[in-house]
């Protein structure tokens, strides 16, 4: 019965032509009884049957996504068969599907040997394919002698594949090279075009992984330099070359001439000229002739109707920017030509040269024309200007910026493109300005209301981190404001509604930092003979004067009250608190603003709890290194590794001495503020809870005041002005740079203020790259084999020790490493081998042995 | 017999159908991660793709590890940046720090995923190679030869890449080389073909 079953089956099996047919027809669900079907008739032991199933599952799995792991089993029995064409399915199948994880992988090595070695050449190059494609460590490790063996057949299709294969072997197995690595070597002078071909794509591949170790085999690459016709041969052999040239600048030298001889050639072919100009920009930039003759050829590529040839010149151009910007500054027409190219990629590759060019002249002139760009660009497109702007301006703190009024209206303006993504950035290059750049907080301030007052801006989520920002510094730098109570209104406006809640909090912040200066303002405009208040208005030094009358002052009190009730009943904690703070504040003073008028009594409770907010809010915020935290000595007895079981007990330790230190030590340093601070605390012992948290904030501040940064008091600054002659070499003014700017460029009569800059941290740190022990242990093994190279005796001797053991030979390594290593920098190597190395490291001071000599 | 006959004859016009769209669309998955970083191959070449201009795959190959979803997700991503283009534009994306060549021959786009530092006139250059070759073998090929033939648009691919390295530069060596096998298979099928074959076989 059961053999019936399988006999129809197997006579009437859908063929792979059947399965595409039927899915064309677009039934929905074909492809699961297809499935069905396929499981059925792979478990046939008919071969031709199961073949079949296969082929369709692969063809269902290439193009529907089919998962076909379940049928790795299926996949072995089909390629033991004898026959090619199941073999054929079958190592497709496999090809396709198996991956390291696969557990049937084991059972196909003997079947991979059994191929290998096959007396006809297509099997054997299904199984060299196959073997390319899955190979695991444990598979290349097991037949690294069969492709030894197909290294030197004596059929060109065989020899080409197991050439291909090597570079899986190598990588899987790093051991495979010494056996394997001589006959790839001696391809290298294969007069087959083919395997020429082969052997270059490999060495290419290996040589971007590890370039140093193939510096020995320059000579070769460099004959099949000269010598070659075919493009792909050539086009291998420059990158090659660009990778050892950038290790061994000797070598740049000597290949320059052949480069520029591929270059000079009337019917190059464009493939080839590329490579050959991307080979000069990359590592033979300092070759003058060749460096010249590149930049004239890419011209023909900017200036060409292709537009990948427009495209490939852009991108060529970006290479060669950073350090030969005259070769973009020739080509500026074409560049900014191709900004309104159609294509995007061509118009983004366009952007990034402009930016490369941008330096503090003409920095106004570029973003101008920029963002006109960026108005009529499509979203995507005029992000990308936005960014790159913001990126450009911002470089090195600011560097090329010198009028930071224009930059920070810049900012704003681009608040108002339709498009705008970019408030993120925007958001901190405004706050990071606002502490950085004294001068221009003014600006920062004018341009913060102008987004704050706008309710139709509030709509639009990707502004709201802008307004975040602007309500920030509106607050921050309420004195230089014109109306504060504007601003207020601004800030507690019904739209804000529209904001999240973590940033209604900042704006209820900032109002109340505006209530505090306006309260203030007004008390010290009363009572001008309140000396700590007095001097506490003018150390702020702006002339920006606030006449608050009492009528202005009651009116804005009540207008931020009303304002505020609605949000005390806000379900999101931080804004429901910061408005019961505000409040809570205004409960407190209110009453006595009425008084205020009338006595002249300047000890009352309220003027203190507005003289003491007002300090809290006086403390000037400054940039924060990224390294900061690294810079807090760990306190001693501290475990951060321990248990904390203890935590209870360490608790105490470490807070009762501190408490004490603020009343005996701290006096000292900090006794105004400290003193204030000290009476409020007897004179009302009874503060509202949020006063004493920004207490706490104080206190915190003033402790810790070292590890913020310090903010210049005006005599600092004047006295850093002063001192600055030495710092003004960094930006040298207008007139001094004329020579490579390439736009009419404006003088700029104003003086660069001064940028707050951290000597570290500024940059985001960089994590050291680690290697690879794979990749390690491959470059070792290789730079062993190409140490036996050339000497005909230790080679044998090294043969003869391969054929006794594989694993790696210690004493190999060391052999090589005397020639090979004294340019690395490995960090590993034993102290007794240290002093051998040294005398080698002596002998090759002047010139490194890995290159021969014929060449350099 | 009849029955076997009739199910060896297309019974379809399949021209007519040529614009039939399949109801099946690729597998779709959202739970990679936008930046899920690949596997960086061996080869220069990461992947081969073939989508008809309607956005159905015609052909894959892998010579980087990906997992199946990964594999739909990278379909899906560049067949809707690819077809988007317009005609004129230069033929190469930048996708997650590698380039994507493609070339649109007919209905067809030729996709080869490579290295941001590989040479992308040269894989313009293979994709066309891999093109003269299949129309060399079909006789001025069409996407319906390449659908009902895909695994010979495999095997052929295979003569001219491993491991993501162009092998073959020759076009008469790969038609050679495939013929050669196509003789061996048919060989063997005449053998088999028989039902006599697959009787004494099945019982």
């Amino acid at each position: 019965m059961a053999s019936s079953n399988s006999l129809m089956d197997s006579l009437f099996q859908r063929s792979l032509e059947d399965l595409i047919k039927g899915l064309r027809l677009g039934e929905s669900t074909f492809i699961s009884r297809s499935l069905e079907e396929i499981r059925r008739e792979i478990k046939l032991t008919d071969l031709s049957t199961k073949s079949v199933a296969l082929q369709k599952l692969s063809y269902l799995a290439a193009l529907h996504g089919v998962d076909m792991a379940w049928a790795a089993f299926h996949a072995v029995e089909v390629v033991s068969s004898s026959r090619f064409a199941h073999k054929r399915i079958g190592y497709h199948a496999i090809a396709q599907s198996f991956s390291d994880q696969t557990p049937v992988m084991l059972l196909i090595t003997n079947q991979l040997r059994k191929d290998l070695n096959s007396s006809n050449e297509h099997e054997v190059s299904l199984a060299l394919e196959c073997l390319a494609r899955i190979g695991t460590d444990d598979l290349a490790r097991d037949l690294t002698s069969e492709v030894f063996t197909l290294l030197g057949s004596s059929k060109a299709l065989v020899r080409k594949k197991a050439i291909g294969v090597v570079l899986r072997v190598f990588d899987k197995y790093p051991d495979a090279v010494k056996v394997c690595f001589k006959r790839l070597v001696e391809n290298l002078e294969s007069s087959d075009p083919q395997l020429l071909s082969a052997v270059v794509g490999v060495f290419c591949e290996l040589t971007a992984k590890d370039p140093r170790s193939y510096l020995p085999l320059a000579p070769e690459f460099y004959k099949i330099l000269v010598d070659s016709r075919n493009n792909w041969v050539l086009i291998k052999v420059l990158k090659i070359f660009a990778k050892l040239a950038s290790i061994e600048p000797r070598l740049a030298k000597k290949v320059a001439d052949p480069v520029c001889e591929h270059m000079r050639k009337q019917n190059v072919g464009k493939s080839l000229l590329f490579e050959c100009i991307r080979t000069v920009f990359s590592s033979l930039s300092d070759q003058e002739t060749a460096l010249k003759l590149a930049v004239a050829k890419i011209r023909e590529f900017l200036v060409d109707d292709d537009p990948n040839l427009k495209y490939l010149g852009l991108h060529a151009l970006s290479i060669v920017a950073g350090k030969h910007l005259w070769a973009v500054l020739e080509n500026k027409e074409a560049v900014v030509k191709a900004m309104s190219d159609e294509d995007p990629n061509v118009k983004l590759e366009a952007l990034h040269l402009l930016m490369a060019m941008v330096n503090e002249d003409n920095v106004t002139e570029i973003s101008r024309i920029l963002m006109n760009y960026a108005l009529k660009s499509d979203p995507l497109f005029c992000n990308e200007i936005i960014g790159s702007i913001l990126v450009a301006c911002s470089r090195d703190s600011y560097e090329i910026i010198v009028d930071f009024d224009w930059y920070v209206s810049l900012l704003g303006e681009m608040a108002r493109v339709p498009h705008c993504q970019r408030g993120k950035e925007i958001e901190h290059q405004l706050i990071d300005i606002g502490t950085r750049v004294k001068d221009a907080r003014l600006e920062l301030v004018r341009v913060s209301r102008a987004l704050l007052i706008d309710p139709a801006l509030l709509g639009n989520q990707f502004l709201h981190p802008i307004l975040s920002a602007a309500a920030w510094a509106s607050g921050e730098y309420v004195e230089f404001s014109k109306s504060p109570y504007e601003i207020a209104e601004a800030l507690l406006q019904p739209r804000t509604c529209l904001l999240p809640d973590s940033i209604r909090a900042i704006y209820i912040h900032s109002a109340f930092k505006v209530l505090v200066f306006s309260l203030g303002a007004y008390f010290s405009a009363q009572e001008p003979t309140s000396p700590p208040l007095a001097q506490e208005s003018t150390s702020s030094g702006h002339s920006v004067v606030n006449g608050f009358t009492y009528n202005s002052i009651s009116s804005l009190v009540n207008m931020i009250e009303l304002g505020l009730c609605s949000l005390s009943g806000t379900i999101d904690v931080e804004v429901q608190e910061r408005a019961k703070n505000v409040l809570g504040f205004i409960g407190m003073i209110k009453h006595e603003i009425a008084e205020k008028a009338t006595s002249q009594n300047s000890e009352t409770e309220a003027h203190r709890a507005i003289a003491f907010m007002e300090d809290v809010f006086s403390e000037e915020l400054g940039p924060v290194s990224s390294t900061a935290q690294e810079k807090v000595p760990l306190p001693e007895g501290l475990e951060l590794n321990e248990n904390l079981e203890g935590l209870q007990e360490i608790c105490r330790e470490v807070l009762e001495p501190m408490a004490e230190s603020d009343y005996s030590s701290d006096k000292v340093s900090f006794s105004v503020a400290k003193l204030r601070i000290r009476d409020q605390e007897e004179a009302s012992s009874s503060l509202p809870p949020p006063l004493e948290s920004s207490s706490l904030l104080a206190e915190h501040r003033k402790r810790h005041g070292l590890y913020y940064l310090s903010s210049q008091k005006s005599e600092d600054h004047n006295d850093r002005e002063g001192n600055d002659n030495n710092t003004s070499n960094e930006y040298p003014p207008a007139n001094e740079i004329s020579v490579d700017s390439f736009k009419p460029k404006k003088k700029i009569s104003k003086p660069r203020p001064v940028v707050v800059k951290l000597d570290e941290g500024d940059e985001p740190k960089r994590k050291p790259d680690a290697s690879s022990s794979n990749d390690e242990s491959l470059s070792r093994a290789i730079q062993t084999a190409l140490m036996g190279k050339g000497k005909g005796k230790e080679k044998e001797k090294e043969r003869v020790k391969e054929n006794h053991e594989m694993n790696v030979d210690t004493e190999n390594i060391e052999q090589s490493s005397r020639r090979e290593k004294k340019n690395k920098k490995n960090g590993e190597r034993s102290s007794k081998r240290s002093s051998r190395r040294q005398r080698g490291k002596e002998a090759s001071v002047t010139k490194p042995v890995e290159v021969p000599d014929l060449l350099l | 017999m009849d029955r076997l006959m009739s199910l060896c004859v297309p019974s379809l016009n399949l021209r007519m159908h040529r614009s039939l769209i399949d109801s099946l669309e690729i597998q779709s998955c959202y739970l990679l991660s936008e930046h899920s970083c690949l596997a960086s191959g061996f080869g220069s070449i990461h992947f081969v793709l073939l989508v008809s201009r309607q956005g159905k795959v015609r052909l894959t190959k892998w010579y980087s590890p990906y997992t199946q979803k990964e594999r739909s997700k990278v379909i899906r991503e560049l067949s809707g940046v690819i077809l988007n283009r317009g005609p004129k534009l230069c033929n190469f994306v930048e996708w997650r720090g590698y380039k994507v060549v493609y070339k649109r021959y007919a209905s067809l786009y030729f996709c080869m995923c490579i290295d941001a530092e590989d040479n992308e006139l040269e894989v313009l250059e293979i994709i066309h190679h891999y093109v003269e070759i299949l129309d060399r073998y079909f006789g001025s090929v069409c996407e319906l030869d390449l659908i009902f033939n895909f695994h010979k648009a495999y095997y052929i691919l295979d003569e001219l890449l491993i491991a993501g390295e162009i092998q073959e530069s020759s076009k008469k060596t790969v038609a050679r080389i495939i013929s050669a096998q196509d003789e061996m298979v048919e060989a063997a099928k005449e053998e088999a073909g028989s039902i006599s074959y697959i009787i004494a076989q099945a019982s």
